[in-house]
């Protein structure tokens, strides 16, 4: 069976260590804090905040308050905030261990692909540029294939990229690959799903 | 020399013109100038440039000078909820300059800090290094990009003193800082002017040096995705 949502958080979860700076992107890569158990992670927005906290209840909202996707949130004890120039400082200074986000389409040579689709309505790459060149390793969460069937895991992206050779590890809802010299590497399948299905699901090159 | 003035619209007296570039700082909603903005619609200047890293919603933020086609350009990094905007912007009105995140908030800190330009590795490989110039340093390749200076700044701050030292709350700081230090005139609204030698002056965020003009308001301080959770066991 591949992972679910959750499932595919939990395994990128896996990926962070005690003491890790970390920032999360919108959809799957937001459930990861769900799943970090007893590690000591601090959770960075990009809009000026280390240590992001949990939803508040309800009635405790404030709109000072918010995270990178604009929704509310709260502090926590370790809670420190700055402004966007000193945010992406440490972002393009390499002080971020590690961003997990998801994708449209990754390369084999770990290029990434998820701000643009030419012809559609373009939001913008918010902060998405700056993470994926600053940080100490990138991790990208997403489904192995589109909604046609077609993979996502290509040998050289077709979309306008967002950062160039800039992917480490490549986590889908059939396992796992990381980007190595000449292609990727499958580290891990899901469990009940074979190395052959993840390489019949995958068009870049698997070494 | 005086700082304060009494509503927004007189502290924007004499500052404003047509065509002119303004840095705008908040993010999303959050910390948005809201009462200088309003003033600014209700003066009509036009064929505005705005460096601001979003811009607004439809009824609220710099969406309302969208309404009356104020604005000539944007600079930003995210645009994604107005529709207004996406309108104008497909029609060919409205002109739009992406910028990465990072490299929008060090442009504004550049700019006000007496740097002309600067060697970031954000876009190599991308569309937006089409055009720049690229720099190896230690191996790796880099583009430059420019500093921002603006015509004007406006920013939002939590507290103030009379002479213009900013305190901002919480994540409501964001762009407000390097907004307003690449100005040559900054404007900023508060929700409270304090007494001078009230704010300890280790805790200021912002020097008064970066704040020329100063006023007092009520904000609406609207959210844009409110998100809550359920209290255990209730």
């Amino acid at each position: 069976m591949p992972w679910d949502r959750n499932q595919m958080a939990a395994r990128a979860a896996e990926e962070l260590e005690d003491g890790m700076y970390v920032n999360l992107g919108i959809g799957i890569p937001t459930l990861v804090a769900n799943y970090v158990g007893e590690k000591d992670i601090t959770l960075q927005s990009e809009n000026g905040m280390l240590g992001m906290g949990p939803f508040p209840f309800e009635g405790e909202e404030d709109p000072d308050l918010i995270n990178a996707g604009k929704q509310t949130i709260t502090e926590l004890r370790r809670t420190s905030y700055f402004d966007s120039a000193q945010s992406f400082g440490m972002i393009r200074g390499g002080k971020i261990a590690a961003a997990i986000l998801g994708a449209m389409e990754v390369a084999e040579n770990g290029d990434l692909a998820n701000w643009m689709i030419p012809g559609k309505l373009v939001k913008g790459m918010g902060g998405a540029m700056d993470l994926v060149a600053g940080v100490g390793r990138v991790i990208v969460v997403m489904d192995h294939t589109n909604k046609h069937g077609d993979s996502k895991v290509l040998k050289e992206c077709t979309l306008p990229l967002t950062g160039k050779g800039v992917v480490d590890r490549i986590i889908t809802n059939l396992g796992v690959l990381d980007v190595v010299e000449g292609g990727l590497k499958i580290v891990e399948t899901a469990e009940g799903v074979s190395e052959e299905e993840m390489r019949a699901a995958t068009q870049a090159k698997i070494v | 020399m005086k700082k304060v003035y009494s509503s927004a619209s007189e502290a924007l007296d004499g500052v404003l013109q047509d065509g002119m570039l303004i840095a705008a700082g908040g993010f999303g909603l959050c910390g948005i100038p809201e009462l200088l903005l309003q003033a600014i619609k209700d003066a009509g200047t036009k064929n505005l440039t705005f460096a601001s890293n979003n811009a607004g919603v439809d009824d609220f933020g710099i969406g309302i000078l969208l309404q009356t086609r104020q604005v000539r350009k944007m600079i930003s990094s995210y645009v994604g909820e107005n529709a207004e905007f996406m309108r104008q912007y497909l029609s060919g009105e409205l002109e739009l300059e992406f910028n990465p995140q990072g490299t929008l908030a060090e442009r504004m800190r550049a700019g006000g800090c007496g740097i002309p330009g600067f060697y970031t590795k954000t876009g190599v490989g991308t569309v937006i290094a089409e055009g720049k110039e690229h720099k190896e340093f230690d191996g790796e390749t880099y583009i430059m990009e420019r500093g921002i200076v603006a015509d004007l700044s406006i920013v939002k701050a939590w507290k103030a003193d009379e002479t213009g030292n900013l305190v901002f709350r919480k994540t409501a700081r964001n762009f407000n800082p390097p907004a307003a230090m690449c100005g040559r005139i900054c404007v900023a609204e508060v929700e409270e002017i304090v007494p001078l030698g009230s704010l300890d002056p280790d805790t200021i965020h912002l020097p008064g040096i970066y704040v020329h003009r100063l006023i007092q308001g009520t904000h609406e301080k609207r959210i844009e995705q409110r998100t809550v959770r359920q209290k255990e066991g209730a």
